[in-house]
């Protein structure tokens, strides 16, 4: 088992190339084994025949284990086919020289392991469509972790650096060589059920595509919610006051929420490599937008700072280009909290999935009357909104998200604080 | 038996024609009286000339290729190398009833038909369909809805091999059909009219062409393994897709594979000697040509650099090509990429075909030829019945010069004189959308103008005033000519957009037939089309001269 990476501890076998008792020629390509980065092909360094496969399609196996037997004549295949099934995992690792008689060579030939990380610094190497999105999003390519193969700096990295969405996908690499047409819903190796009768299948858009693509990468963010009854009394009285002069309740929530924000920087940072806090200088708050086929995050930059006309204007602004689909990148991907409301449709309470780069996304339910009690036993009808927090537990912790629930409530409860 | 054939006369040699008459009856009326000058008084017996005998290798196909005119020579044309080139010259020798052979060493088609136009075409169709079924912004625009395309590596190649094998049978069953006679073997000129093919087979000829093309050049400290780096050859087989692909050489054929390989989903990194990407296109159209077809898509380029080492991918190492700085010859950076295209342009094929028998030296392997395509050898004369066309001699490396050269060069041979004015030459590249030209560049024209004192203007015209095009939504294109006000001529037209490379023919003949702006402006094109770009162009021309009353062609100058 050759190391393609210095990182590489194990690999897993893809594919034999040649089948048991082929002839090989040097230089050819035996086996396909996945490392940790990327698929590679193994070739062999010796002529021989590929007596016998130790570890077949599928299977891992350790680095420098014996993955296949070569044998340098015919005559010798049945003998290394012997020590094939006594030995499993033989323990011979470094290819030796053939030997001089008649005893078959061990383990296929293994590349040097790839020099890469190992050459002291690197110079950046990074594709073409790389460094044109790390000029479109203003992102310092020589700050930027590479990924790709032999440690490049490919356009995901840059997209993710950006902490934006990879938009449309790159054309599919063609399928393996098996050239079996697409599986209907009946394929033995996928466990889809079958379609009902009259289905249609109707393929994503790139919105899409790109929404999707976001909701699987949410899974392997560790996230928690916490719910938060908040009184809209008070909030709504202002509303109706500056209703007339333009300003939207997404406004109001929104710069409640950068206020609020600016007091509890961690639920406004993220965790972008799994190991530290990426604290943002600025409190972007994108709010989600459904449009016709799909679902867009304008973000209202400086939430926080800007006066609440200025929001809604801006706000304004953003919907518009936002439903004629010309919203520019860094209008949707610079945000650093959302914001999410379903109110209108009368949703009491939901949480929000959490989009990939942010800490924590707020879902805001409608506002409704509601019976409450006060601590000496007296009803009344109050207007209540349920606010739920959903955040990344790497970095916000619950009592960080209560105390920035509280602090929130707090500030709609007396919104005198907004019009500021 | 000797020959009992008295003679009454002492005349000198008797020229006798070359005609055995055997018959033991010979009959009088078998003789040519005239050609004696006698009456025999007596009746011949047997006589029997000797009748110089040549070995013919081949044997002679049926057809129109009967026997030579000039019975001293095996054939009166022997083009030496069948590729585009060879195969035009022997359509047209055969139709003026030359008995013709084309000797091929490698596979029949040549370059053009193996390894160059029709794989790259092939490929360039997939790649245009690709590239537009995955414009999801395009097939939005026109309400239609695509899921994800995808294509099967193996499957594009065998549409380019198909093709390639598909042509290469045509043209092999042509000349078959019209009786050419298809020798196998490397040709090589053994001397005035003589040339050996295979191992050790001679045939004379009237009169030879030589046409044996180019192969990709490769500079050095450039190592090709045709897997990770490679030429043009090896890209047309599309062994594989790799991820990152540099392509030394920004000219056609490196744009053509840019346009194939991010069409593929491969990125592209163009390294160009010369400080401007497309440095043969008219400047206004590479500037335009590189907004459309470089800027948006996934590549990026290094210009004013030489790649002066390229090291093939192994030991879990990438392709690494080293950069210099092509002026100060400094070392500038180090690539580290999947795979690298050499496109660095083709060097003549001219090695091992016996020139030094007939004293003809080549020029950096190009072989010297005047404008009638007539060789020229070492002291600067004419090599008379030998002739180069094509690659091989460098002038216009393009396949349709090439035949052109080939016709001109037939019909000099049949007794009509002809000179091919290259500026008629239309070129294209196949990049999507494509690129075509004929004549000057603008940068050319003003050259001309000022040294012969002439005024020049530009015509221009968009694609996106055209109805065709917006229907297409192609709207994306330029047009434009370059003419001379006083009198009509069209010094050059360049054309970027959908079906440029089918629309040029129109200046292309123009310019051929001398045809002024004038006379043409008034012909109608078909509504709505893309010819009338064209149109547009001509009619948007302002000439001070008027039309002709009769339709009269001016004899373009060269």
């Amino acid at each position: 088992m050759p190391a393609l990476s210095s990182t590489m501890t194990e690999g897993k076998i893809v594919s034999w190339i040649k089948t048991e008792g082929e002839k090989l020629a040097k230089g050819e390509s035996v086996v396909v084994v996945e490392s940790d980065k990327a698929d590679m092909d193994v070739e062999t360094f010796y002529d021989g025949y590929l007596a016998a496969i130790v570890v077949g399609e599928g299977e891992t196996a350790p680095v420098g284990a014996a993955i296949g037997l070569l044998a340098e004549t015919e005559a010798e295949i049945e003998e290394a086919k012997n020590k094939a099934a006594s030995k499993p995992y033989s323990s011979a690792v470094v290819p030796s020289p053939p030997p001089a008689t008649s005893s078959p060579a061990p383990a296929i030939a293994q590349p040097s392991p790839a020099a890469a990380a190992s050459d002291g610094p690197r110079k950046t190497v990074a594709t073409p469509h790389a460094k044109k999105l790390a000029k479109q999003h203003k992102v310092d390519i020589g700050s930027v972790a590479g990924t790709g193969p032999f440690g490049r700096i490919t356009a995901s990295d840059v997209e993710a650096a950006a902490g934006i969405a990879p938009t449309v996908t790159p054309p599919p690499p063609p399928p393996p060589a098996a050239g079996a047409p697409a599986p209907t819903a009946k394929a033995t190796t996928t466990s889809s059920p079958p379609l009902l009768p009259d289905a249609s299948i109707v393929p994503f858009t790139a919105m899409q595509s790109a929404v999707s693509k976001n909701m699987i990468e949410s899974l392997s963010v560790p996230t928690f919610r916490v719910g938060y009854p908040v009184n809209t009394d008070a909030l709504d009285a202002l509303y109706e006051k500056v209703k007339p002069k333009g300003v939207t309740m997404t406004a109001l929530l929104a710069k409640a929420a950068g206020m609020a924000l600016a007091q509890h920087p961690v639920v406004n940072a993220s965790c972008k490599d799994g190991k530290s806090f990426s604290y943002n200088s600025n409190i972007n708050v994108a709010v989600a937008v459904a449009i016709n086929g799909g679902l867009i995050t304008p973000v209202l930059q400086d939430a926080d700072k800007l006066d609440l006309y200025l929001l809604s204007q801006k706000w304004k602004e953003l919907v518009g280009k936002a439903r004629s689909k010309q919203l520019q990148p860094h209008e949707y991907n610079s945000g650093t909290f959302t914001l999410s409301n379903l109110g209108m449709f009368g949703v009491d309470r939901f949480d929000a999935i959490l989009p990939p780069g942010q800490g924590a996304i707020m879902a805001v339910g409608a506002s409704k009357p509601t019976v409450v009690a006060d601590k000496d036993g007296f009803f009344s009808v109050k207007n209540k909104m349920l606010v739920n927090v959903t955040a990344d537990h790497r970095i916000v912790y619950g009592a960080d998200l209560a105390a920035f629930l509280q602090t929130f409530a707090k500030i709609v409860e007396n919104p005198d604080s907004l019009t500021l | 038996m000797q020959s009992a054939f008295s003679l009454s006369f002492s005349q000198s040699s008797l020229t006798l024609p070359n005609r055995p008459l055997c018959s033991s009856n010979a009959s009088p009326r078998n003789l040519r009286r005239e050609a004696f000058g006698f009456s025999p008084s007596k009746q011949l017996t047997s006589c029997r000339f000797q009748v110089k005998s040549r070995r013919i290798e081949v044997s002679a196909a049926a057809g129109g290729n009967g026997a030579p005119s000039n019975k001293s020579f095996d054939y009166d044309l022997v083009i030496i190398g069948a590729g585009v080139g060879g195969h035009g010259a022997a359509l047209h020798a055969v139709e003026k009833g030359l008995k013709t052979a084309i000797i091929e060493g490698d596979v029949v088609g040549g370059t053009c038909v193996n390894r160059g136009c029709v794989p790259s075409k092939a490929l360039l169709a997939v790649s245009g369909r690709m590239r537009e079924l995955q414009n999801e912004h395009h097939m939005k625009s026109f309400g239609l809805q695509v899921s994800a395309a995808g294509y099967d590596r193996q499957g594009v190649a065998d549409h380019a091999n198909n093709l390639a094998t598909k042509i290469r049978n045509n043209l092999t069953n042509s000349m078959k059909a019209l009786g050419v006679d298809i020798l196998t073997g490397f040709g090589s000129v053994l001397g005035p009219q003589k040339v050996k093919y295979g191992k050790d087979n001679i045939i004379t000829a009237k009169d030879i062409i030589i046409a044996t093309g180019s192969v990709p050049f490769v500079p050095k400290g450039i190592e090709v393994d045709g897997k990770t780096v490679i030429t043009s050859d090896h890209a047309l087989k599309l062994e594989s897709v790799p991820d990152w692909i540099a392509i030394v050489g920004s000219g056609y054929i490196g744009l053509e594979f840019s346009d194939v390989y991010t069409a593929l989903g491969s990125e592209v990194t163009f390294i160009e000697a010369l400080d401007q990407l497309m440095p043969g296109f008219d400047p206004e159209i590479s500037k335009l040509a590189q907004r459309v077809l470089i800027n948006p898509r996934k590549i990026d380029y290094h210009t004013g650099v030489f790649a002066s080492k390229i090291t093939p991918a192994k030991d879990g190492r990438p392709v690494m090509i080293e950069l210099i700085d092509a002026k100060t010859k400094e070392p500038k950076d180090t690539l580290e990429v999947d795979a690298a295209l050499i496109a660095t342009g083709r060097a003549p094929f001219t090695n091992g075909l016996g020139l030094e028998n007939i004293n003809v030296a080549t020029q950096r392997g190009f072989i010297p030829v005047d404008e009638r395509m007539r060789v020229i050898d070492g002291n600067g004369k004419l090599v008379p019945n030998l002739y180069c066309i094509g690659d091989a001699n460098g002038k216009l490396m393009l396949a349709h010069a090439a035949s052109a050269q080939g016709i001109s060069v037939v019909e000099q041979v049949t007794g009509r004189d002809h000179v091919l004015n290259h500026l008629t030459i239309p070129a294209a590249c196949f990049t999507h959308p494509e690129i075509s030209m004929v004549g000057l560049t603008e940068p050319q024209a003003r050259e001309k103008a000022e040294k012969e004192g002439f005024k020049v203007s530009i015509a221009k015209t968009s694609f996106k005033a055209n109805t065709k095009a917006l229907a297409e939504n192609e709207g994306e294109g330029l047009a434009k000519m370059i003419y001379r006000p006083d009198n009509g001529e069209i010094l050059g037209v360049h054309i970027f957009g959908l079906h440029a490379a089918d629309l040029i023919h129109e200046a292309s003949n123009a310019i051929a037939l001398g045809t002024r702006i004038q006379d043409i402006k008034l012909a109608v094109h078909a509504h709505p089309t893309l010819s009338e770009v064209v149109d547009e162009l001509f009619k948007a021309a302002k000439v001070e001269s008027p039309a002709s009353t009769t339709p009269q062609s001016v004899k373009a100058t060269v």
